[in-house]
């Protein structure tokens, strides 16, 4: 089904696809002239297939649940912001904050993502085929961030249990962020991700990075990395 | 100590308390972590009396004649506000920072009376949506345990900028009290100390809060009212940017406002005291025409009836109590002396929220210690408080010839201190003079 | 907090246009910026242009007789409340001039500058000084919403820093009470309490002491404190740059007939063939700069 933005309200549309008919087996929808609007398909929760033809502003799938998202332009803000489940994939670029909160899910972003690239994120994956801004996982909790570009500075800075994965250059890491051991476990887990979301790369040209747990508990001796 | 001699000349700069914190510092090498507000003594309500009635001036009879208590919430925008019964509220405090037993009961208690609570720094627990008849849904910078099933399932939702014990500051939780269940809900590894940030990740500015207002009432279908809550710092234009951005309610936390747990010089030191900021918050709505049309709800420091009636005369719409609640719910109560003696504290001195060791089962998350707090006689506690609450604001409300509380007006008080009246606008007792704004005598 | 939004042309096929397709830009960034706006358009002229603006009580008959004391030949474009004063004399005699008129106030000046501000929604600014009638080569606007300083004409964007040049901010100075002081006793004169305003007095400052624009915005980095994401206008184009931490957006479309910049891509969700543009975000604390 066509929806197109210039003839059909942005909150019609979205309550549409909020709301749909539980009974029907029409799942497919195409949004054209999207404008640049913003919270465009927000709050989805059913399963459903919607393709975006354009550039979209923030939020874009904010707290997506169940719904496939596909945005064939760049996403400004906090794309996929606190997901629960399901994936958006992002053809162009993104702005800052993409995944900011995640809970799960997979966001997959084909051109580069800006500042703050899964911050806070909280169990969701994003794989971003470019690469990232800065501060970058920020207090990233849980979850995957996989960047086959390159990182800008403060990777993982505050960051808790996240796993980063970079197979480019980064720039500078955060406070309480190191380089970590890439073990055959972990080539596993990240070749599995990548394939599992039809990426060719070779997960063994990958480093990982992580928390160095310094922050966990409050320590004067540690100052220098607050 | 009980033979010091009482001739011996203490210092007013160095105080018993500043020589052990100091020491304590330099023992520890960490700032001072704990609970509960601003515990020094500020300009607040106590410098403000009613005038009461006169011969120029009615009561009304106090049982017979009526005095409508209540207040629509979020009528500006959302398709569903709310109608509270009582214009009192109870502030957001996290389940992580109270034991599920103490937001069981804040919620009993609110719903006896018709009114709200709020979730905090944690997420929406169930006992909670099940005990509380409105429930406002906090998005803090955190986002800990947020999601938008329990969005929808909110009565209204509450976008925290910050609070009164620490503007510009997150959350804070320590690791004794990040337990399987709290870890669990945040995301984080069990036993750590939680550090939130004090931005939202994913705005900043009151010009892309806009955006992000619109994405959650996109998301709940325009039903919900939106809070947008600030702790007292420039609250004249923080209110007038609430408004800007497109919240239904603004809230406004003073100074004395409390915290499970944060920096000693954070809630001391930062942020105004609620007597000064509400004054701003309403100069500020009634300039941009929005006075009674963005509802605002005043916290930090609402201790009784008279507290209530006096910020609804200086133009508040509603209050909101949190350290009041908890001390309803048994904080600081006189129970346990060997457990707060335990804790280095006292029954009225304690502030160790922070510590998870809570003596009366309030702010704790120790299974042995929340036995000690019966939901439903501390639900019963929490109702019987507001209800007093309630009884006082009304009293005072006829005094001054009001049959709605909302009536009470500015006009309706004198300060007794100059501070006060300067802060309040309010004239000095007996005078007609408002220090900065008039001449007169 | 604030719009801005900004466009250089890099040939003349949409000169004529300029005016509409700011419109466009403004009109949509009006709900981040409701309570004043303000642009500068760039044509090149070979006269100077003073922008000013009248203050109520002056009329344009009493602005003529004050001006023919001074300067012998001149034409007046006026717009509204703002009149644009077109002559070959140069600022050194005609800025004097201006300042000691009373009931008038300077708003900008330069071979090719015209700016014009107002308290008021944007969508009726724009109306009002009828800028889609405008054309030219380059034009930068800001859309306001006001957060500690009061709404007036003195508080609004874009600011004045030189001949030829001025500032638009979307973001909030944490430092700038402190460095007015400093520029005030460096002989910068300020009419409001606006933050930005400060960081134009420091642009200004800069440029004075004959500092290269760039250098300027770089030593700024340092030198302002707080959220920032500044758009300079200057004669043969402009230049953007984000604090550090950029926390506040920006978004630059590129494609072979121009450069825009707002704080959100729907305000050039309009623009010509911008579904092809190159889409990109500047970096954080990089001066970027076109056509200078």
């Amino acid at each position: 089904m066509n929806l197109d933005l210039t003839k059909k309200n942005l909150s019609d549309v979205n309550y549409f696809l909020q709301h749909l008919d539980k009974k029907s087996n029409e799942r497919d929808f195409v949004i054209k002239n999207p404008l640049g609007s913003h919270a465009l398909c927000a709050g989805l929760q059913d399963e459903m297939s919607v393709t975006i033809k354009g550039h979209v502003g923030y939020y874009c799938a904010g707290m997506n649940k169940n719904a496939h998202v596909t945005v064939e332009g760049n996403v400004g803000t906090g794309v996929a912001e606190n997901m629960m489940s399901s994936t958006v994939h992002v053809k162009g670029n993104a702005s800052q904050s993409a995944g900011a909160s995640g809970n799960g899910g997979t966001l997959i972003i084909d051109g580069d993502a800006s500042s703050r690239c899964g911050i806070s994120m909280k169990g969701i994956d994003i794989i971003v085929k470019g690469s990232v801004g800065h501060m970058s996982a920020f207090m990233a909790q849980s979850g995957n961030l996989v960047i086959l570009g390159d990182a800008d500075e403060y990777l993982g800075d505050s960051i808790y249990e996240a796993k980063i994965y970079c197979m480019g250059k980064v720039k500078s890491l955060g406070a309480d962020c190191v380089e970590k051991e890439m073990k055959k476990s972990d080539i596993a887990a990240l070749q599995a991700i990548l394939d599992k979301n039809k990426i060719k790369a070779d997960a063994s040209k990958f480093k990982r990075y992580g928390s160095e747990r310094k922050l966990y508990h409050f320590k004067i001796d540690n100052v220098g990395n607050y | 100590m009980s033979d010091t001699p009482k001739y011996l000349k203490g210092f007013s700069t160095f105080p018993l308390d500043t020589i052990n914190e100091i020491q304590r510092s330099a023992r520890e090498g960490i700032y001072q972590i704990r609970g509960l507000g601003a515990k020094r003594k500020v300009p607040n309500f106590d410098d403000l009396v009613f005038l009461g009635a006169s011969a120029s001036r009615y009561p009304l009879e106090g049982y017979r004649e009526k005095c409508n208590t209540s207040v629509i919430m979020g009528d500006r925008f959302a398709k569903k506000p709310i109608k509270l019964d009582i214009p009192i509220t109870i502030a957001g405090m996290s389940f992580g920072a109270l034991g599920a037993n103490a937001k069981d009961a804040l919620g009993r208690g609110a719903s006896a009376m018709g009114t709200s609570t709020t979730t905090g720094d944690g997420g929406m627990t169930q006992e909670e949506r099940k005990s509380s008849k409105y429930l406002v849904y906090q998005l803090l910078p955190s986002r800990y345990g947020m999601n938008p099933d329990d969005l929808r399932k909110a009565d209204a939702i509450e976008v925290v900028v910050g609070q009164g014990a620490k503007p510009g500051g997150g959350g804070m939780l320590l690791g004794q009290k990040i337990n399987e269940r709290v870890a669990r809900m945040r995301n984080l590894p069990q036993g750590i100390d939680q550090r939130s940030a004090c931005r939202h990740p994913d705005w900043t500015g009151p010009d892309d809060l806009e955006i992000k207002i619109h994405e959650l009432r996109e998301i709940t279908n325009w039903e919900k009212p939106i809070y947008v809550k600030v702790g007292a710092a420039r609250a004249y234009y923080d209110t007038a940017l609430a408004v800007k951005a497109g919240a239904d309610v603004v809230v406004l936390d003073g100074m004395q406002g409390g915290t499970a747990a944060t920096q000693d010089v954070f809630i001391e030191h930062v942020g105004i005291p609620t007597l000064g900021a509400l004054r701003e918050a309403v100069d500020s709505l009634k300039e941009l025409n929005m006075h009674r049309k963005v509802q605002l709800i005043v916290s930090g420091g609402i201790r009784s009836g008279a507290d209530v009636a006096k910020a609804l005369a200086m133009g508040a719409d509603a209050v909101s109590i949190g350290s009041a609640a908890m001390i309803a719910l048994n904080c600081n109560a006189d129970l346990y002396p060997e457990d707060y003696k335990k804790l280095g504290t006292a029954a009225g001195y304690c502030h160790h929220c922070h510590t998870g060791r809570c003596p009366v089962g309030v702010a704790t998350q120790d299974a042995e210690l929340e036995k000690r707090l019966d939901p439903e006689l501390a639900g019963k506690r929490v109702k019987n408080y507001l209800a007093t609450l309630t009884l006082e604001l009304q009293t005072l409300a006829r005094a001054n010839g009001k049959s709605d509380v909302r009536n009470l007006e500015p006009e309706d008080l004198a300060a007794l201190t100059v501070e006060a009246a300067a802060m309040a606008r309010v004239p000095l007792a007996g005078t007609n003079w408002i220090p900065g704004h008039n001449n007169q005598y | 907090m604030c719009g801005i939004v900004g466009i250089y042309l890099k040939n003349k096929k949409y000169n004529k246009q300029l005016g509409k397709l700011l419109t466009g830009m403004m009109n949509n960034m009006a709900s981040r910026g409701p309570d004043s706006a303000g642009f500068a358009v760039y044509n090149k002229s070979n006269n100077f242009k003073y922008t000013i603006c009248l203050h109520g009580s002056l009329n344009s008959k009493d602005l003529q007789k004050n001006l023919k004391t001074k300067i012998k030949s001149f034409k007046l474009k006026t717009i509204s409340d703002h009149v644009v004063i077109i002559t070959a004399a140069k600022p050194e005699k005609v800025l004097p001039l201006l300042k000691s008129i009373a009931g008038i106030e300077l708003v900008g000046y330069g071979k090719s500058i015209e700016i014009f501000k107002q308290v008021g929604n944007p969508k009726d600014v724009v109306k009002k000084f009828a800028l889609d009638k405008f054309s030219g080569s380059h034009a930068i606007g800001h859309t306001r919403m006001a957060t500690e300083s009061a709404i007036t004409t003195n508080g609004s964007h874009p600011y004045s820093t030189g001949e030829d040049e001025c500032l638009v901010h979307n973001g909030s100075l944490s430092n700038h009470n402190n460095l007015r002081r400093t520029l005030i006793k460096n002989g910068i004169e300020f009419k409001s309490q606006n933050d930005t305003e400060v960081a134009a007095g420091y642009i200004s400052d800069s440029l004075m002491n004959k500092k290269s624009l760039k250098d300027t915005l770089t030593s700024g980095l340092k030198d302002l404190d707080g959220f920032y994401t500044f758009i300079t206008g200057t004669r043969d184009g402009f230049a953007v740059v984000r604090d550090e931490i950029a926390c506040k957006p920006a978004v630059i479309a590129e494609t072979k007939d121009y450069v825009a910049i707002a704080s959100e891509f729907q305000a050039m969700a309009h623009l010509p063939d911008v579904n092809k543009a190159n889409i990109y975000e500047p970096k954080p604390g990089v001066v970027y700069s076109w056509g200078s």
